[in-house]
């Protein structure tokens, strides 16, 4: 084992996998990462299952060490700068931190959440299947909170793969966030659901990892804001009595009393996961069975990312990087089709 | 009244639904909510992952990859006319609460805008026989029912952004245990060194919806030990098993 020391972090930095299933019974939400593509990329680059732990980085900077030992790392999810040796290292390609080397993950742009993915992983032990971070139930393993300075992680050794790997970035669409009508749209006139898709919502400031706070010209309830509190899924966007939305994500709580007109559809959470404060959402309803062919193809996708990975040859990591970037570009062009 | 005329199936986005019983308050829509949670249990549903018995529905999760929403919510359907309400649980658990002043800090209030003391306020509490509808919102925060109407009170117009952990709250008809430190607009009138949610407690988790539920007044002065043991992972609250239910 290794020991990777986070030396700086900023806010909304932790440990998180695909959530926690089987206690939502009692309150108890799935939370794991916001963005469960940018989840399945940085594990396949480091050998990884899909679903494993990792660092989900939130907009500010991260610096990290490798305390002990060699560790391999990859970022995927929002664009940042890496900078190691001082050397620029590409997204979407894993590298290698030697003993006592440090790499520099600067601030998120145009996204919010990256995912740091270790190979061998992080040592720790899960609570109902997973180690995410769910910071008001004090639960998640190493850390039971976000990540703070200082912190020690016991991960995995680079030892298994032969040099380096990288996976050319996911190809997203960029037209509105897509969603299922409902359950309780009956509880707003047809103008009101029309005026929720035609609205270029913006996201405050007050957002984190429970919601996004949306503001717009506020929706109005045709019977009541009040219903007889019910289930909550991930993506639901609930209309409170100030008529703002709120687009409730991983760590939501599981249940509420306002009517929810619509739910984003699984394809399209981490797109809208990865809208910063400030950014703009539009909202698109679509038939559910359209959404849930959607769903079966993003799943697809992400269970054949392992055979995607495409291995770098030897020289220099830095000239690795460059040739990565201009490579990726034409590559994920060609792969358009399959990913949207 | 399990008629399917009154069963609504409603998609809650591609990956979860919420079958629907009724849209009050009622304990004879939960029995129905959780006559199906409990079939659910019985039978192996291609893709069901979870559920969230509510007031009123039935929240459910399920794998788009393995089926679909008019596959599932066709045999949620038949399952919810077969199943029938839950008989009443023989459960009932018995929750130590100190009331008022610094612990209860909407108790006076609550009191004076019913034109009551305060004294009377916590004997029409404890004397209430609650039914647990949910958990939900938060772990372990367990909605109640069976509120004496004439201290009920409604929610506050600026919810606070903080409110302890084990607050023995009410809001409108409701009734409420609060297990870990949240926001709310309900009313505090005291709290309870019970958790219903313990993270590192062997069993997680205490209460279970559909038990029956009621409060006792302790002393204040007790607060510092009971609390040690309920975080050292004592219960604190009773569980009584009566037998007088049957079907």
């Amino acid at each position: 084992m290794s020991i990777l020391l986070i030396e700086e972090v900023g806010p909304a930095t932790s440990v998180q996998d695909f959530g926690r299933y089987g206690a939502l019974r009692y309150g108890l939400g799935t939370t794991g990462a916001m963005d469960r593509v940018g989840l399945a990329y940085a594990n396949a680059l480091v050998g990884q299952d899909w679903h494993a732990p990792l660092i989900e980085l939130g907009p500010l900077p991260i610096k990290i060490k490798a305390k002990e030992g060699t560790i391999r790392l990859a970022v995927s999810g929002a664009m940042r700068g890496i900078s190691l040796r001082g050397q620029a290292v590409a997204m979407n390609e894993s590298f290698c931190l030697a003993e006592g080397e440090s790499v520099m993950i600067r601030a998120a742009r145009g996204g919010v959440f990256s995912y740091l993915a270790i190979e061998g992983g992080i040592v720790g032990t899960p609570t109902f299947g997973s180690f995410s971070v769910h910071r008001r139930a004090g639960l998640g393993s190493p850390f039971a909170r976000p990540l703070e300075g200082g912190d020690q992680l016991e991960v995995g050794h680079a030892s298994v793969m032969e040099g380096e790997r990288r996976l050319p970035a996911p190809a997203l669409p960029d037209g509105p966030i897509r969603c299922v009508l409902g359950p309780q749209d009956d509880f707003f006139t047809a103008e009101t659901i029309a005026q929720f898709q035609a609205t270029p919502w913006t996201i405050s400031a007050t957002s984190d990892r429970m919601g996004y706070r949306l503001e717009g010209p506020p929706l109005a309830h045709a019977r009541t804001a009040n219903i007889v509190s019910d289930g909550i899924a991930n993506g639901t966007v609930q209309i409170p009595g100030t008529g703002q939305p709120l687009l409730l994500l991983a760590e939501r709580g599981t249940t509420g009393g306002y009517p929810k007109i619509a739910t984003v559809i699984t394809a399209d959470l981490g797109r809208a996961a990865q809208t910063p404060v400030g950014g703009v959402i539009r909202f698109q309803a679509i038939p559910i069975d359209e959404a849930q062919a959607l769903a079966r193809e993003q799943a697809r996708m992400i269970a054949a990312l392992p055979q995607r990975v495409e291995q770098l040859g030897g020289g220099s990591l830095s000239s690795e990087a460059l040739l990565a970037g201009n490579l990726a570009g034409h590559a994920t062009n060609a792969l358009d089709p399959a990913l949207t | 009244m399990s008629s399917s005329a009154a069963l609504r199936i409603l998609p809650c986005g591609d990956a979860a639904l919420t079958v629907e019983f009724g849209d009050t308050v009622d304990p004879h829509l939960n029995a129905l909510v959780l006559g199906l949670d409990d079939a659910l249990k019985a039978h192996d549903v291609a893709g069901l992952q979870e559920t969230i018995p509510t007031y009123r529905s039935l929240f459910v999760t399920y794998d788009p990859v393995v089926t679909d929403f008019n596959s599932i919510s066709g045999l949620l359907r038949e399952l919810a006319q077969q199943a029938g309400p839950k008989p009443k649980s023989p459960r009932r658990w018995r929750v130590p609460v100190v009331y008022g002043e610094d612990f209860g800090i909407d108790l006076e209030e609550v009191a004076k805008g019913k034109g009551l003391t305060a004294d009377e306020v916590v004997r029409r509490h404890c004397a209430g026989d609650y039914r647990v509808y949910m958990l939900g919102f938060m772990p372990g925060f367990a909605y109640l029912g069976g509120l004496d109407q004439t201290i009920a009170t409604s929610r506050r117009d600026e919810p606070r952004l903080v409110t302890p952990a084990g607050a023995v709250m009410i809001g409108g008809v409701q009734a409420g245990i609060q297990c870990i430190e949240a926001p709310s607009g309900w009313h505090i009138l005291g709290r309870t060194p019970m958790r219903s949610y313990h993270p590192t407690r062997a069993q997680m988790f205490l209460i279970e919806p559909g038990d029956a539920l009621s409060f006792y007044a302790m002393p204040r002065s007790d607060w510092a030990m009971m609390e040690e043991a309920a975080e050292a992972g004592e219960w604190i609250a009773e569980l009584v098993i009566t037998d007088e239910v049957a079907a």
